[in-house]
């Protein structure tokens, strides 16, 4: 009786004690007014300031959507591009559990923390972009479900996805906890969820590109294609790639001195040559399929076009220079070539979703659609606010 | 919507898969789709259904004033049937523009949470309890028909409804039954369009000998009869013959596919590959 009552004892004082740590967690290490906080904090506030205006004074208060245009920015950039970018997730993970490609472990956690945050941030702006967000529960608790739409797919797969790569970073967590038990437990839990995860992603990557099947007249026939859903799942794995080649050097400037003493820079760069031949490899794949869908399509005629200039902007220009360029700093071996080609990678990827969900269109009607600034700026806030809560974990977790 | 509604569309959906639909698209459930016969060689321009429209449906009353058909209009949260009159080789026509109500609509099998349905009677209806504002539907529908409230903080879709619940009580839809110049007939979609080929059949220098709507997206409820081409009255939009749904009947067709397949596949793969420190890793962490 008595020892048990001193064990409930010493099970409360561990647990306040884990509380009074995570709260101390909380405050903030290192310096405050470094240049980027002075520069993002207004810049957070005011997004979360004009999110809220816009839930009380409905969409078209802040933005430019309109009847013809339903979907702009939030959706085109934030959920469509933002998902491909965390491609990077499914892909290393698929690397280092599957292939066993031991090269890649480092920075795995930072590939998986930042695909879990990219879902959270920019599939979570998909909530600001709805008109009716507390409905969002009837297609999860069952109350209606549209098993014939696409978006009820993605939608599903994103939170279930979420679901995957929190398991896959549990780790870490009950790590900085100091839950050693309970670590081991849920690294048992890791191939399961990678290998649910891989498979959500190859379903929601191409999903992303099936929500626009139906908008067949509505896009310009060179970004139109029944292949858009292949075309979108091949381009995710160089679109996240890219993503982790440039956080990965970024996240190497910033944080390396503290957390990495022991991981010398060559390292990091063998690394990005393993992933730029991964990216010149699917960019050469991607390029033929667009080649053969082009062929397919007979659209020929169309790239005489200001269209068709602007279709081979994206095409040349950013794919297959990059590629190029890729390819080209394997031979020399300059990682920072590497860094170059993915930065333009990433501008491609961001051209290429912005057309197929913006840009190209309805790009007939007379009256185009514009974000305003303040759309503009609310998806700058949720780009900063993910890199806050990167930050943050990254402080305190064993991440890189 | 009370509950055993709910439990009836669930089982319906289940029974009748969405994509899969019919031979000739027009029935569901055994039952016959209704629809609408516009006569625009019929139509005088005088707006009364308009007027009836708002009446059925409790929206803003439309101007009074003729001269809003000075300009091309389109449907609006707030006025889901509009007149438009037309300029064209065989003078001024006018044609009423709404939700067409697709045979196998493309904006139901968007939404996510059903709440664009297609009715067994035909009226593809929006529900207001389901809706959760993402707007696929405005972007999949191919004629631009449904509007959303941009200037709400609770806003709704607005489309024509085809006067559902006024259907249920065994009424005609509010324009038909205004409409004085019988422009409009009300029927069974099959009557109709036997209607409209016996109006070609009997006019044949009248009318072009096409029916808007039989084929169009692969069949809609309203059926128009014209006298001079369709691009002439508004309907310039190219749309496929083909119902929508099947564009993305592939893609969805394939995922039970890829998420029995893959998963032991990979598992298969994971276990093939023995990696040089698995001892290892299993005991450390992802480090
Ligand atoms: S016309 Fe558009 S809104 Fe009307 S049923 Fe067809 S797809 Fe749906
Ligand atoms: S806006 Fe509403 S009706 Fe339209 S697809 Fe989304 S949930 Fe369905």
């Amino acid at each position: 009786m008595h020892s048990e009552l001193t064990a409930q004892g010493s099970l409360l004082q561990r647990f306040g004690r884990k509380a009074r740590f995570v709260l101390g967690e909380f405050r903030p290490k290192g310096e405050l007014l470094t240049p980027f906080n002075i520069l993002s904090l207004p810049l957070i506030v005011l997004g979360l300031f004009l999110i809220v205006y816009r839930f009380v004074y409905g969409l078209g208060s802040i933005t430019n959507l309109s009847q013809s245009y339903p979907w702009g920015l939030w959706i085109g950039f934030d959920v469509v591009t933002g998902v491909a970018f965390a491609g990077g997730a499914y892909v290393v993970t698929f690397m280092v559990y599957i292939l066993k490609l031991e090269k890649y472990r480092p920075i795995t956690r930072a590939t998986i923390l930042n695909g879990f945050l990219a879902y959270l941030f920019y599939a979570g702006a998909l909530l600001l972009d709805l008109g009716r967000p507390w409905n969002v529960i009837n297609p999860i608790i069952g109350n209606s479900f549209g098993v014939s739409s696409v978006l009820f797919l993605v939608a599903w797969h994103f939170l279930l996805y979420m679901i995957a790569e929190l398991i896959e970073f549990s780790p870490a967590i009950a790590e900085w906890l100091g839950l050693e038990r309970l670590r081991r437990l849920l690294r048992k839990l890791t191939l399961g969820a990678v290998i649910f995860g891989i498979t959500l992603s190859t379903l929601h990557q191409s999903g992303l590109g099936a929500l626009f099947l139906m908008a067949k007249t509505k896009i310009h026939p060179l970004w139109y294609s029944e292949f858009i859903p292949v075309l979108f799942l091949v381009s995710s794995v160089f679109a996240g790639l890219s993503m982790v080649i440039f956080e990965g050097s970024i996240s190497q400037r910033v944080f390396a001195p503290r957390h990495l003493p022991a991981s010398p820079a060559a390292d990091h760069a063998e690394i990005v040559f393993g992933l730029a031949k991964i990216c010149c490899a699917t960019m050469f794949v991607y390029l033929f399929l667009l080649g053969l869908v082009l062929v397919h399509g007979n659209h020929w005629a169309l790239l005489g076009t200001g269209w068709g200039a602007w279709y081979l902007v994206e095409v040349l220009g950013f794919v297959l220079l990059p590629c190029v360029l890729f390819a080209h700093s394997l031979k020399v071996r300059s990682a920072l070539l590497a860094r170059v080609a993915a930065l333009i990678t990433m501008l491609g990827i961001i051209i290429n979703r912005l057309n197929v969900s913006v840009i190209a269109f309805k790009w007939y009607e007379p009256v185009r659609y514009f974000p305003t600034w303040m759309e503009i700026e609310v998806s700058l806030a949720i780009v900063l606010l993910e890199i806050w809560v990167f930050r943050w974990v990254v402080k305190r977790m064993r991440v890189l | 919507m009370d509950r055993r509604d709910a439990l009836k569309t669930l089982t319906l959906i289940g029974s009748t898969p969405l994509l899969a639909g019919t031979a000739d698209g027009a029935t569901r459930g055994g039952e016959e789709f209704v629809g609408v016969l516009v006569d625009t060689t019929k139509c005088e321009g005088c707006r009364s259904c308009e007027e009836a429209c708002a009446a059925a449906n409790k929206l803003p009353a439309p101007p009074k004033d003729d001269n809003v058909m000075a300009s091309e209009r389109v449907p609006t949260p707030g006025q889901w049937s509009v007149v438009n009159r037309y300029k064209t080789s065989k003078g001024e026509v006018f044609v009423k523009r709404q939700c067409l109500h697709c045979c196998q609509p493309a904006c139901a099998s968007a939404c996510l949470t059903q709440a664009m349905l297609k009715t067994r009677q035909g009226p593809v209806i929006w529900r207001e309890d389901k809706c959760m504002g993402c707007r696929y539907c405005m972007v999949s529908c191919p004629f631009d028909v449904p509007t959303f409230e941009y200037d709400k903080t609770v806003p709704k879709i607005g489309k024509c409804q085809l006067c559902y619940s006024r259907l249920r009580a065994g009424k005609k839809p509010a324009c038909v039954e205004e409409c004085p110049n019988e422009a409009l007939l009300f029927g069974t979609r099959r009557e109709l369009l036997e209607e409209a080929r016996r109006r070609i059949y009997r006019n044949p220098d009248t009318y072009l000998h096409r029916v808007y709507g039989e084929h169009e997206a692969g069949g809609t409820l309203w059926l128009y009869l014209s006298a001079v081409p369709f691009e002439e009255i508004g309907f310039r939009k190219p749309v496929d013959n083909a119902p929508l749904p099947q564009l993305t009947k592939e893609f969805l067709y394939a995922v039970p596919v890829i998420l029995t397949l893959w998963p032991p596949f990979l598992l298969a793969l994971a276990k093939a590959i023995r990696g040089p420190k698995d001892k290892e890793s299993e005991a450390g962490d992802a480090q």
